[in-house]
């Protein structure tokens, strides 16, 4: 699962059978600071979100599992609507965990 | 399983169902030094990790799926487990 922005929606008439009716966006995925981290997808909808959104997506076979179908053929779905992304300042060096405290 | 540090929190309140109360934390996964590179993962918190801990990142859907017991879920990823040390 990773951050993506979404970017554009695609209509396809034609498509296999059990993907009638389910909503297509081109997604790019994003890293933490925003800024491109990859090739365009397009992904299946899960939560009704639109062209400019920040969403999380979620690959692979998993992904077909967010629809109301979940035998059919997808690999990227949105499963959600990012708010908000709160970054670490800076990273913390290897080994500086909370050392023993659980 | 990889190794990877706890770089964020990630809110959304709209998403799927079987997310809803779980905790999504993006992680970077470690190089061979240990040190956070490439592209960051959304996983669910099981374990009750916070930022800059080190964890333990599951990306196999399928084990995710029998820890949150829901067969159906969309999850990929999964954080099982605060790492104290690492031997290299």
């Amino acid at each position: 699962m990773y951050l993506a922005k979404v970017v554009g929606t695609v209509v396809a008439t034609t498509k296999v059978d059990g993907l009638e009716g389910v909503r297509l966006l081109v997604v790019e995925p994003v890293g933490e600071d925003g800024s491109p981290a990859g090739p365009r997808e397009v992904a299946t909808d899960a939560v009704t979100a639109g062209p400019g959104e920040l969403v999380y997506v979620c690959t692979g076979r998993e992904a077909s599992m967010a629809l109301d179908e979940s035998f059919v053929p997808v690999d990227v779905s949105v499963i959600g609507h990012v708010d908000d992304v709160m970054v670490c300042p800076e990273e913390t060096p290897a080994g500086s965990g909370r050392k023993g405290k659980r | 399983m990889l190794l990877g540090r706890v770089v964020g929190n990630v809110v959304s309140t709209i998403k799927h169902p079987s997310h809803v109360g779980y905790k999504l934390l993006l992680v970077k996964p470690d190089d061979a030094d240990g040190k956070p590179e490439g592209q960051s993962v959304i996983a669910l918190d099981l374990v009750q990790a916070g930022v800059g801990d080190h964890v333990l990142l599951l990306r196999e859907g399928s084990s995710v799926r029998d820890l949150v017991g829901n067969a159906n879920a969309p999850v990929h990823a999964a954080v099982v487990g605060i790492v104290d040390e690492v031997e290299r």
